[in-house]
């Protein structure tokens, strides 16, 4: 099987069968980076967390394949999703304050979660995985910032720290929820450098969550455009000049640039019809 | 209209400068653009201006008159604010109809003198939303109330925390021309506050770059879409909003 | 836009869920109706929650027609038929001074719920007056009125409550300003809690850039935001609040014999507990109900009006 990610068809309601977050969503995930970008409501971070089985149990989930290698997602126990939950899935998050745990220095973090996939090591070696770990996200003095608390450390730092965590369990497909968001420009260049170096050596999948349209088309591989819970159009990042659903080419007409600004920004008209459509596929 | 003169504020005695020694001036009815990183100190300089903030050292002069450190009820009818969260910056259990007629009651002036269905028109906005709560609207239509509150009073000046940040990329977009088109309309001044260059550029005609406190740079808006920045930082931050550029 | 498929029963219940649902209010009254049926909505989804409702309902409405529920007076003493057992003419026996036990209970639902008014009434607006100025001035202010708050909070309720009744004399309204004067510290509490993280809030700054005055701000933007919690509080403190009644009731400082109190009436029956139980047991249960029943209100109360998690 040449995907290690394979979802057909997901369907996803809240509220008793409600709102219906995510429509009909189908696509594949090989070693890759992946790109899902949406506006707020769009349902790209909800796709994200029912592949983790991380929703809420209230969250009424369906679809006719959601499958990770050989694993049937859909039908896996709880048992089952704890030994692909942060040891075979990673999944980072958009703020490392509200995901690092705040009393636990960073290096114990590390340490605990290398512990936990790998039960009776020594304490030296858990802690000497977690230094080599934090070296190799590049941060410069590993051994001063693992006896430092998550408040110690930048935002940077912290989504270092965090991609640390996830990868010691080494995983094989990243899922990463807006990890760049909340960091400054620079900052963001840098973390995403580190993700496509590790993207490359390890041979990882990645899925690259966010809502910069422009953020994702120089990142990622491929990117799934999504809209009200469908997803309206699929191409390869280098393509995105060349899209051809209106909601994508709204969106990318109405990003201001610094070099060449229009008058006036156009307004994206959103049509109806957009809630219905089938996806657009890149013209084989 | 604005000038600003050595500003430097400090968050508590003896502790190290947030802003310091910021020097700038703002034309009437141009925008201009305060650019930095996060923990730069743009907002603080944009809160000592508003008045909310008044431990600064340094002169700020408004339209010739140099404010003091307290402001005066009248100085809130020539400058006023557009804070960056639209779900936060409106109450939340007060209709948006009340919200309106807030500053007009605050300066005790007649609630009754304006037309508020002309007002929210003049935002976009559908005068049927007038009884709505802020949690019944969307953050595009919740950023266009907050714009028309800061109009009530008639402002000569505008300032405006990263108006957009906390929207969609369409919405932003809807925003900006709002602004834009506002600020023909009235002649306005606004000093508007970002850490994204491409939004900047759009709507400034003059732009601050700071860094740490300080204010390393200042070009017109030509230069910057030029590329033509001297300071190193400007660069950095120049180069890496740019990869974000059409390819 | 589509209709939600509910059945309209008549014109007018259709048109009344209809303007109780339009998206677009088009007036003060119909914006606020609508929030409160919004309200209604959420705690109705908590069925223990109605279960309290509806004893307090009860409570009130016991109190309310009290002469039209039962015909026995409830002060006047028939020795003859003293420490009788429930039967069909008396519904829950009779005390040890003959008086109709059920008709005390009755009566003294009336005292209960005079004195949850009246420390109600005193209570929450003076909570919230200290606690949303000390919270927004701070500084000296804030130092002084927290620390009054402290010297009243150190005192175990009851104690102090013991303390004021004895010295002002026993009575019922005594017994009130006693137990309010040991409730309202929690509430000034958090109504300063709730101002310290409010008044950092942008609203708040956009109403200081109009000029407003402090008292302004106090009272027309913070007061606001501080009330759902302190209904929250109030509602859950009450159990305790019945309690300590019942308890200075219980030691003689509350309503004097031979007014019917729940309190007093389970001291007086304390004697005949083993062989006349119904004396004690019914206002015992009549105290234990109500307290549930408040907490089970504010419980319920609490995921309406003070959700930390669900936005």
């Amino acid at each position: 099987m040449m995907d290690l990610i394979d979802i057909q068809n997901l369907e996803i309601a809240f509220g008793g069968g409600q709102v219906r977050a995510v429509r009909g969503v189908s696509f594949s995930l090989g070693q890759e980076k992946l790109g899902i970008v949406g506006e707020s409501g769009s349902g790209k971070s909800t796709v994200g967390r029912a592949i983790m089985k991380l929703l809420p149990p209230t969250a009424i989930v369906n679809a006719e394949r959601m499958r990770f290698r050989d694993v049937d997602l859909l039908k896996a126990t709880e048992k089952t999703m704890m030994t692909i939950r942060g040891r075979r899935i990673g999944l980072i998050l958009q703020d490392p304050k509200y995901s690092l745990n705040p009393v636990m220095r960073i290096g114990e973090q590390i340490a605990e979660t290398y512990r936990f996939h790998h039960p009776r090591t020594s304490r030296a070696k858990t802690w000497q995985q977690a230094l080599d770990m934090l070296e190799a996200v590049q941060i410069r003095d590993p051994e001063r910032v693992a006896r430092l608390y998550p408040h110690e450390i930048s935002g940077g730092m912290g989504q270092r720290a965090m991609i640390a965590m996830m990868l010691i369990a080494e995983p094989e497909v990243l899922i990463a929820d807006e990890p760049t968001s909340a960091l400054d420009v620079t900052v963001r260049l840098e973390i995403l450098a580190l993700l496509d170096e590790l993207v490359l050596r390890r041979n990882l999948g990645l899925i690259f969550i966010s809502h910069d349209l422009n953020l994702i088309r120089n990142f990622c591989d491929r990117v799934l455009i999504m809209y009200a819970g469908r997803v309206v159009e699929v191409l390869e990042a280098r393509d995105l000049d060349k899209a051809r659903h209106p909601y994508t080419q709204g969106l990318l007409a109405s990003l201001p640039t610094i070099e060449d600004p229009p008058a006036r920004l156009p307004i994206l008209k959103r049509d109806p019809a957009w809630l219905e459509e089938f996806a657009l596929e890149p013209a084989r | 209209m604005i000038k600003i003169d050595n500003l430097t504020v400090r968050f508590g005695p003896g502790q190290r400068p947030v802003v310091r020694d910021v020097s700038f001036a703002i034309e009437k009815g141009t925008a201009f653009g305060l650019v930095g990183e996060s923990g730069c100190g743009k907002s603080t300089v944009l809160r000592a201006l508003s008045g909310l903030n008044a431990n600064y050292d340094g002169r700020i002069e408004l339209h010739g008159e140099t404010l003091n450190q307290q402001r005066s009820r009248p100085f809130f009818r020539r400058v006023q604010m557009v804070f960056q969260d639209p779900y936060g910056s409106l109450h939340p259990r007060k209709t948006i109809r009340s919200q309106l007629k807030e500053p007009l009651r605050n300066q005790g002036l007649d609630t009754n003198s304006v037309d508020m269905n002309a007002v929210l028109r003049s935002v976009g906005l559908d005068p049927a939303l007038s009884y709505r709560f802020p949690h019944q609207l969307s953050g595009g239509q919740r950023q266009r109330v907050a714009i028309a509150r800061a109009l009530m009073l008639d402002p000569d000046v505008l300032l405006l925390d990263e108006p957009t940040s906390a929207l969609d990329v369409s919405v932003q977009a809807e925003i900006l021309n709002l602004l834009q088109d506002l600020r023909t309309n009235r002649g306005l001044t606004y000093l508007l506050v970002s850490h994204d260059l491409a939004v900047v550029s759009h709507m400034c005609s003059r732009v601050a770059i700071m860094e740490a406190g300080e204010i390393v740079e200042q070009v017109d808006v030509g230069a910057l879409r030029k590329g033509a920045v001297e300071h190193p930082y400007s660069q950095r931050l120049l180069r890496a909003s740019s990869l974000y550029g059409r390819a | 836009m589509t209709i939600s498929s509910e059945h309209a029963d008549s014109v007018n219940t259709g048109g009344l869920r209809n303007w109780l649902l339009a998206p677009e209010p088009r007036g003060w009254f119909q914006s606020s109706a609508q929030q409160i049926h919004q309200g209604w909505r959420k705690f109705s989804l908590h069925p223990l929650g109605l279960a309290g409702l509806a004893i307090i309902v009860v409570l009130i409405v016991v109190a309310l027609a009290a002469p039209l529920l039962t015909s026995y007076d409830p002060i006047v003493q028939d020795m003859a038929g003293r420490l009788a057992p429930p039967s069909a003419s008396h519904w829950l026996g009779t005390d040890n001074f003959g008086r109709d036990v059920f008709s005390r209970v009755i009566y003294g639902a009336r005292t209960t719920l005079y004195i949850i008014m009246l420390v109600t009434v005193i209570v929450a607006p003076l909570g919230l007056l200290i606690g949303t100025v000390s919270g927004y001035f701070g500084g000296i202010v804030d130092e002084v009125l927290m620390r009054v708050t402290d010297i009243f909070l150190s005192f175990p309720g009851l104690v102090l409550a013991l303390g004021f009744a004895a010295a002002l004399g026993p009575g019922i309204t005594n017994a009130i300003i006693a137990i309010s004067l040991t409730a309202w510290p929690p509430i000034a509490r958090l109504a300063r809690a709730e101002t310290l993280s409010l008044r950092k809030a942008d609203y708040i700054a956009a109403v200081r850039l109009q000029g407003a005055t402090s008292i302004a701000i106090i009272t027309r933007h913070i007061l606001p935001m501080c009330i759902p919690s302190v209904i929250v509080r109030v509602t859950l403190n009450m159990a305790g609040i019945i309690i300590t009644a019942a308890g200075l009731g219980f030691l003689g400082l509350g309503a004097q014999p031979p007014w019917p109190e729940w309190g007093s009436m389970a001291a007086s029956g304390r004697e005949f507990m083993l062989d006349s139980p119904w004396v004690i047991a019914a206002p015992g249960i009549a105290i234990a109900l109500v307290s549930l029943a408040f907490n089970l209100v504010g419980d319920a109360l609490r995921d309406v009006l003070d959700p930390r998690g669900s936005e």
